[in-house]
This record gives C-alpha cells, structure tokens and sequence, in this order.
C-alpha cells in the first residue's frame, strides 16, 4: 500500500521529504547552537571576575615627576604626574608625525595627570620607564623591552611594532585628588 | 600469510576480536622497504616519547595545583618532596625538548626524501596537524610552573589573536575569561594541557594507518617492485629502531641527570609577577624560528603610495607566523616534481640544505633582542623560507632534470639481485 503510493505521488513525496530534510535539519543545527553556546560562553569572564572591574586611587601622594603603578583588571595602570615639560613636549608633537593619531588633549582629563594602562598594545608586555632610572625610550615617555616600541610623553606610540597608543582606560575624577578607573 | 596460534585462548579471542591478526599484520609481517636508514628512525622515537610525556605527565598531574597561589609552590614540591618528583619532572620538561627534536628530524627527513608526495599526502598532513597539536601542547605546559617566563610567554602569545580585526580583542578575553593573563587562564591551560596529548594520541593513530595503507618511503624514493625489495618489520626494523632507542636514551639521560635546565630558562625559576616583564622575553628554542619570523614582519602592508594600510606590521607578523606552519598543508601541491627523494634531485638539494640554514638563523635571530642587524636578517631568512615554499620547489618541479633512478630498492643493495616487474614472484633472495 505505502509502497504504491510512493510511486504514484513520487515527486511530490521528493519535494516534500527535501522540505522536511532541510527544516528537521535547521532546527537540529539551531538546537546544537543554542548548546554550544552557554558552554563557549562560560569561557567568557565570569561574574566574580567582572565584579573587581572597578577602582578608586588617591592622587595626591604623587608628586610632580612621579610615576605609580595600581592593578587594575589584573593590568597594571599607569599614573603620571607629568612635569610642565612634559606636557609641552606632548602638546608640541605635530599630528602627522604620529602613528595613531591622538591629541594630547584627547588623552587627558587634566593635562598633568596621565593615566593608561601600562600594557603594550603590540603583545602585552610592560613598558619601562615608571621608575626614573628606566630606559624612557627615544621620546622620553615608556618603552617596551620586549619587541622594541617607544612611547612619547602622552604614551603615544613613535616608533616599533605596536599599532596603538597606549590605552587610556575610562576614568573620572570623583574630587579634586581622587579618581575611579574602570 | 593468515595469522596462526598454538595458543587456543589466542585463537578463541582473535575469533571474536581479531586484534592479534590485526597486531600481527601490522607489527610483525609488515612489509616494509629494505633499504631504511637510521632517518627513518625518529617516527618510533616519537610515539616513544610521546608515551613518557603521557605517564610522567599524569604523575606529576597528581601532585599540581592550578592556581596562581599554588602552581608554583607546588612545583617547587614536586622538586623537593615527592618521591622522585624531580625525576619526574625533568624527565618530562626535557621529553618536551627531546620531542621537538625527535619531530623536527622526523620532518626533515620527510622534507628532504619526498616522504610528503602521492600517495602520502593524507599522512603527511596529519603530521602537520599533530606539529600543531604539539605546540599547542608545549606552550600552555610551559604556562604550568608559573614562573616569569610562564606567564610572558602566556601573555605575549595570547596577545597575538588580538591582530585578528574587528573581533580580536574579545577573543583574547574569551581566551583568558579575564582581563589579563589570570587564574581561569592558568586553570583551562592545564585542562587542555591534561587533554591535548590524548588527541595527539588518536593522531598518531590516524598517521600510522595512512602510513601502513602505502608503507614506509625510503632513501631512494621509489616504489618497492615486488617483496624482494621489502622485509618484514620484525625483526629487522623492530631491532633497529630499539638500537635507535637506545642511543635515543643515553643522550636523554645526560641531559637529563647531568644538565636538567641546559635548554630551559633561569628566568622561569621566579615566580610570575603580571606588574614585572623580564627584560628579554625568550620563547623555548623549539619555537625560536617562529618568533623570529613574526618579529622580522615590521612593516606595514597597503596599497603603495596612497598610504592606506592593509596590514599593519602586528597582524602581518601574526599571519606570517602562522602561514609558516600552513604552508606545510599545501607542500604536496607545491612541489609537482615526480622525483621523491632528495638523492636524485641535485639542484633541490642545494636549496634544501639552505633552508637548513634558514631555520638556524631565524631560530639564532628569535633569541636576540628585536634590533638591527637582527630585524634585517630575520627578514632575509624569512623571505628565504617562504620563497623555497612557494616559488622555488614550484619552480624546481619544471626547471629541474633529475638523475636517473634506480631500477629497483633491491638493485643498488643486491647488485641485480632483484629485478623489475614481471620477475615479481621470484621469493625473497636468501643470503
């Protein structure tokens, strides 16, 4: 019986069986995405690590010409009090001379305090130049040991392999001495 | 000839479960080319280190902890405390070096003897995967001990996915399940470090049953005529490959007894500070001349003259690291010369040794500070190994007239003892 009625409604049983082949088909790969999913997902940072995502430092132990370090996101930042040369300098540099272009001003809340993550953005490494015996590189900002790049006063990449300038996290001034990265 | 036993216990169990005909057809009558040298004795070296890796790696699991608080120290107990812990562990950090040594010669010889041509090209591919695998493996291995240059490796190399555009940066975080190098990092690094071998293992697999389809490749490169050109493997191979191994295993155990740190890192004895990066970040030799080609790519690719970038210096560094690997898959097809072995090719000769050379360089360029003139010549190197690659063995392939081939394996060993096709039936020659 099923068999003669096969062959009798056997191209409209093909085009139906392809409808059913490629629907069962599309629910079943939408079925194993929705699986996979949480489960690449759980790589992803996971609440606790999110939750210390956010700091506060006080600035006024730093005096001009100092440089700290805080950890942030398990990233060290780096928080300068720059000296009014320094500022100058930054705010000297001709824009086409940079790599990846950046006003001075575009990096700062206020000029003399410089706050980046201290983390190179061509592999990851840590620049030199936080402690006043460091290697500062050519442009008397950071420079990273690892696979040569030099930074300028605002961080700003000049030359070597790294593609960007150094980050500037997202941070505001809660009073006058006071800031929360993050 | 079928397998035959005077054990009934062997031939009630082979019946159901034919595994002692299979062992036997595959260990023992396994016809394999007369002519093998001792190049062809690093594949069995592999497997065999592949296995010391596996059981002192799952011993030392025993004693680990994978956390940032405890890695190291636990390390260092492995070191002092646990029985024969020490032993352990340098047998099996220097299995790691001796790993990479016994593969790279197993490659070499492939590269130079044809081993990578039809009807081998599965079986070679499966042996650029399980290169992969393996350096997959070493890497977050090295990750374990916490040390220094543990977590800068980590850091450095993780941060090459972040070239990838528009996504990368989410993928490095996805990789780490934090915002740096961290303990969810540590603690996945060593699940796939515990689970990686395993694959490697099923690999392994893989490649020998590609292997056995055809057999060995041998010196001459040419096919066996008939059996006088092969021997069974045993005893003949399973004799020399454990004369190999023994050889194999003085060296390990001079290294490993009198000079366990030679080709380790002082540095990775200093526990992993994420505020502090060494002031020469070094990966192991074995990875020297791929970090000599990523560094040696600092120029950015765009369209000439109008100053747009298409390829900044970070990513193409990233692509020609891993296109050093890649180009392995396609060497097949790259090389279309009918030749196989080095022996009969002398103008492919030449350029083999010097990519030799190459190698050396770049691994002698990846141990070097990233300044001049080692940029300039990681650069050549680099340009050479590419261009052996993808212009001169193409090139090779038409231009080259190589020598002529010998008429059989057996001719060259018995004088005219074997013969070509035709003569085939004519029993193995019996000295």
């Amino acid at each position: 019986m099923a068999d003669s009625a096969d062959v009798q409604h056997g191209v409209e049983d093909q085009s139906k069986r392809d409808f059913l082949y490629l629907a069962a088909g599309a629910v079943g790969a939408v079925g194993v995405a929705a699986a996979v999913w949480p489960m690449i997902n759980s790589l992803n940072p996971s609440a606790d690590v999110l939750a210390l995502a956010s700091i506060d430092v006080d600035l006024s132990p730093i005096a001009v010409g100092q440089s700290i370090t805080v950890t942030w996101r398990g990233k060290p930042v780096f928080i300068r009090h720059r000296t009014e040369e320094e500022i100058a300098e930054a705010q000297a540099v001709p824009l086409e001379d940079l790599i990846d272009i950046q006003s001075d001003d575009e990096r700062v809340e206020q000029p003399q305090w410089l706050v980046m993550v201290g983390v190179c953005t061509h592999l990851g490494c840590i620049p030199l130049g936080q402690n006043p015996n460091d290697n500062k590189g050519e442009f008397g900002g950071w420079f990273c040991p690892c696979h040569g790049s030099h930074y300028d006063t605002s961080g700003r990449i000049r030359r070597g392999p790294a593609p960007r300038n150094l980050e500037v996290p997202a941070y505001t001034f809660i009073d006058e001495t006071t800031i929360t990265i993050g | 000839m079928a397998f035959q036993s005077n054990n009934a216990l062997v031939r009630w169990i082979d019946h159901r479960l034919p595994i002692f005909t299979f062992m036997n057809a595959e260990l023992n009558e396994y016809p394999t080319p007369r002519n093998l040298s001792y190049m062809w004795n690093f594949g069995s070296l592999a497997g065999i280190v592949l296995v010391i890796m596996i059981a002192t790696g799952i011993l030392m699991a025993m004693q680990y902890t994978p956390h940032i608080d405890h890695a190291f120290d636990s390390v260092e107990r492995i070191m002092r405390d646990v029985n024969s812990g020490w032993l352990l562990r340098y047998v099996h950090m220097n299995g790691a070096h001796f790993f990479f040594i016994v593969v790279y010669l197993h490659i070499l010889r492939g590269l130079y003897y044809g081993s990578y041509k039809a009807p081998r090209e599965i079986l070679w591919m499966i042996g650029v995967v399980i290169l992969l695998l393996m350096m997959a493996t070493a890497f977050m291995g090295y990750v374990l001990p916490w040390g220094q240059m543990s977590f800068w490796g980590a850091t450095v190399i993780t941060n090459l996915f972040s070239a990838i555009p528009f996504i990368g940066p989410d993928i490095v975080v996805w990789l780490w399940g934090g915002f740096s190098v961290e303990n969810p990092t540590l603690n996945r690094f060593f699940a796939l470090h515990y689970l990686l071998p395993f694959v490697i293992v099923g690999m392994v697999f893989l490649h020998l049953w590609a292997l056995h389809r055809f057999g060995s490749n041998n010196p001459l490169g040419i096919d066996a005529k008939g059996p006088q050109d092969k021997i069974p493997f045993h005893p003949y191979y399973t004799t020399k490959d454990l004369f190999g191994l023994g050889v194999f295993l003085l060296v390990f155990c001079a290294v490993v007894f009198f000079a366990p740190n030679y080709m380790g890192h002082p540095e990775n004895y200093i526990q992993a500070n994420p505020l502090v990066t060494p002031p020469h970040i070094v990966p192991e030799w074995y990875f020297l001349p791929f970090y000599a080609i990523l560094r040696a790519i600092t120029f950015d690719i765009g369209i000439p003259f109008t100053g747009i970038v298409l390829i900044d210096a970070k990513l193409g560094g990233v692509i020609a690291m891993f296109g050093a690997i890649a180009v392995l898959f396609v060497l097949p097809w790259l090389d279309r010369s009918p030749v196989r072995s080095g022996r009969f090719r002398p103008v492919f000769k030449q350029f083999f040794w010097l990519l030799l050379v190459a190698l050396v360089v770049l691994g002698y360029m990846g141990a070097m500070p990233a300044e001049q003139p080692y940029v300039a010549i990681s650069q050549i190197a680099t340009a050479y190994y590419f261009a052996y690659f993808i212009v001169i063995l193409p090139l090779l392939s038409i231009l080259e007239r190589p020598k002529p081939l010998p008429a059989s394996i057996s001719e060259p060993v018995l004088k005219g003892g074997g013969s070509v096709a035709g003569a085939t039936a004519k029993p193995m020659e019996k000295p």
